[in-house]
């Protein structure tokens, strides 16, 4: 009677065994499904089908880091208690990731190259950090070869490229101006790889995860904006999804960090909060284990997902640029105001010059 | 002795209408631009709405605005020749000289020669310029309305820009050139007013009437 095709939430045995190891309960893992079909935007009737194909897949996956702090590692591995979508990254064959595999030196490079030979057009290569392409490459080197020489080839190979973090989907913090090593990110230093943007300072992990997991369930990549980020992590506007929009459109503003405004949870738009320009998922998904993301902690969203978010969202504590060739100190409205005080003094000028001058004319 | 002056009906309706609604919106978009850019608590609790509506009136006045500016330039082609573009472009040698001669006259505060009928040479040309203005806080703020309105329209109206600058120079850009708007006006109205002085056609009713007073002589 219970065979597979009469319960929709068949899961094999296997999977559960080992992920009951790990310490993810059935329940648990249904629950991840759920989530994950949630994050998608997928009915529900996918979540029999989600657990299938995680369960019956096991991808490669290569780990490629150059310019960057490891956020992105740290994202995926240190939570306190790792979440389900860490172990499920787990179970899939993560088979080079410099920061935590067991190899090193040339059998590392080695395992590396197994995978781009085997598994040619099968593998998933994840790279985080930015690209150097100035004088050749020489800034980042592993192993004797330039990060762009082993991205050619690592996602010319692979079956989809990840770029996590906004330092590989645009250059992030290392192209920031004046851009010293001329950094890009992966679309850009490969054209021709097929490349899915995760951008985000850190990325984050359940998106990740999501990607994947939609290509494992349907076969494809999600669909993407005209950045290349998956529509469903960076569809909507955090302006738009913020639970202190409501005192936004009220007129409720926090003026200074701590005062009554700001200890009363009201819009960070004064303070600088870049929420209104920039695409993510942070105020649905959150970070940790849904626990909160910067807003919620009363700090505004500095637009890290965003392209060349170092150079075009700065100040972050400022909700406009700095005039172009004026000090940090000169806001524009201070030189707005300034210009406006120019022109009525120069108007001012001219009417006593005139006052003046017919004056003489009467006097003649 | 005054000269002897003759009506001319120069400001057909169009243009009397679309400045005065310019007015209009140019004082709305600038009150709430201000307040959307340096937004102040006023609100005594969150069930108020006063930035939706500062971002509302805006948006209204936007397209006012751009409906105007729409019906100005229908306007250049079907208008009288004061209306014509050509009053404001500087395309002939002789403009070019009298814009010399227009600032020469602002600058040293000295009696013009002749009274103009339509615009002075170096009025069309700021007009021109002040258009161009417009034409760029029309793209720019629908740049940053594209943001949440995805549409063909909006993108067609300055979502494009996106491509072009970053959301936040657009943003600057918008919010600076407010200030240029000011201060034209500021010198719109003196000069206004100091031509009027020493020409005395009677223009500052002319952009609510119509009518100018042209001495004689300068009838052409
Ligand atoms: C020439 C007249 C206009 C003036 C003086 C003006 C002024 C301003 C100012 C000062 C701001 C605040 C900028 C900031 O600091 O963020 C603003 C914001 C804005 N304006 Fe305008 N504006 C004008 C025309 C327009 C037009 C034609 C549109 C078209 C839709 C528009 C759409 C917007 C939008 C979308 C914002 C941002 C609102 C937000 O982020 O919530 N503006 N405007
Ligand atoms: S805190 Fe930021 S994202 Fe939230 S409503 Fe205010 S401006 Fe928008």
């Amino acid at each position: 009677m219970n065979s597979k095709s009469d319960d929709p939430m068949h899961i094999a045995p296997e999977l559960l065994e080992s992920l009951e190891k790990k310490g993810v309960s059935r329940r648990d893992f249904i629950k991840w499904c759920t989530g994950m079909a949630a994050l998608l935007a997928l009915p529900s009737s996918f979540i029999p089908r989600i657990a299938e194909a995680v369960a019956s897949q096991k991808p490669y996956l290569v780990w490629l880091e150059y310019q960057d702090c490891a956020g992105d590692t740290e994202a995926l591995l240190r939570a306190t208690k790792p979440t389900v979508s860490q172990i499920i990254l787990d179970i899939f064959s993560v088979e080079y990731h410099e920061t935590i595999m067991a190899p090193s030196g040339f059998a590392a490079e080695k395992s590396l190259e197994d995978v781009v030979k085997n598994q040619k057009g099968k593998y998933f290569a994840v790279v985080e950090g930015s690209i150097p392409l100035k004088d050749n490459g020489v800034y980042c080197c592993i192993g004797g070869k330039s990060a762009i020489d082993i991205v050619r080839e690592v996602c010319g190979n692979a079956a989809a490229t990840l770029a996590v973090g906004t330092c590989a989907t645009h250059g992030g913090i290392p192209a920031a101006a004046p851009n010293p090593t001329g950094a890009v990110g992966v679309q850009e230093a490969v054209p021709g790889a097929t490349v899915v943007n995760l951008p985000g300072c850190p990325l984050n992990v359940e998106n990740l995860t999501a990607t994947i997991v939609h290509y494992l369930t349907l076969g494809r990549l999600p669909q993407t904006d005209r950045l290349g980020r998956p529509l469903f992590a960076y569809g909507k506007r955090i302006h738009d999804n913020c639970e202190r929009r409501g005192h936004f459109d009220a007129g409720q503003y926090v003026q200074k960090w701590g005062d009554e405004g700001h200890r009363q949870g009201w819009c960070l738009y004064e303070m600088g909060c870049k929420g209104p320009e920039t695409f993510h998922n942070c105020p649905t998904v959150k970070y940790n284990e849904g626990t909160s993301w910067p807003v919620q902690a009363g700090h505004g969203c500095i637009g890290c997902s965003e392209p060349h978010f170092w150079d075009s969202m700065s100040p972050f504590y400022g909700r406009l640029p700095n005039v172009p060739g004026f000090g940090v100190e000169k806001t524009a409205d201070k030189i707005g105001a300034g210009l406006a005080a120019a022109t009525a003094a120069g108007l001012a000028i001219h009417a006593v010059g005139r006052a003046v001058s017919s004056g003489k004319k009467d006097k003649e | 002795m005054k000269d002897k002056k003759e009506i001319v009906y120069v400001w057909e309706f169009p243009v009397r209408f679309t400045h005065w609604i310019n007015v209009l919106c140019l004082l709305a978009l600038s009150v709430t631009g201000l307040y959307i850019g340096n937004p102040y608590t006023l609100a005594q609790s969150s069930s108020q709405y006063i930035m939706g509506w500062m971002r509302f009136i805006h948006f209204v006045a936007a397209y006012a605005f751009l409906m105007s500016i729409i019906i100005r330039i229908y306007w250049f082609i079907f208008g009288n020749k004061y209306a014509g573009l050509s009053e404001w472009a500087p395309f002939s040698g002789k403009r070019i000289g009298e814009i010399a001669d227009d600032l020469r006259c602002y600058l040293f505060c000295c009696k013009r020669t002749k009274a103009h009928i339509g615009h002075s040479a170096l009025g069309g040309l700021s007009y021109l310029l002040l258009l161009a203005v417009f034409f760029f806080m029309v793209f720019s703020g629908f740049a940053l309305y594209s943001v949440n309105h995805t549409g063909a329209v909006w993108t067609v109206l300055g979502g494009w820009m996106t491509n072009v600058m970053y959301l936040q120079t657009i943003r600057l850009w918008h919010h600076l050139l407010m200030y240029a708007i000011f201060a034209f006006t500021l010198i719109h109205i003196y000069l206004v007013l100091f031509t009027e002085s020493i020409e005395e056609t009677g223009i500052f009713n002319s952009i609510i009437t119509g009518d100018k007073f042209i001495p004689e002589k300068d009838l052409e």
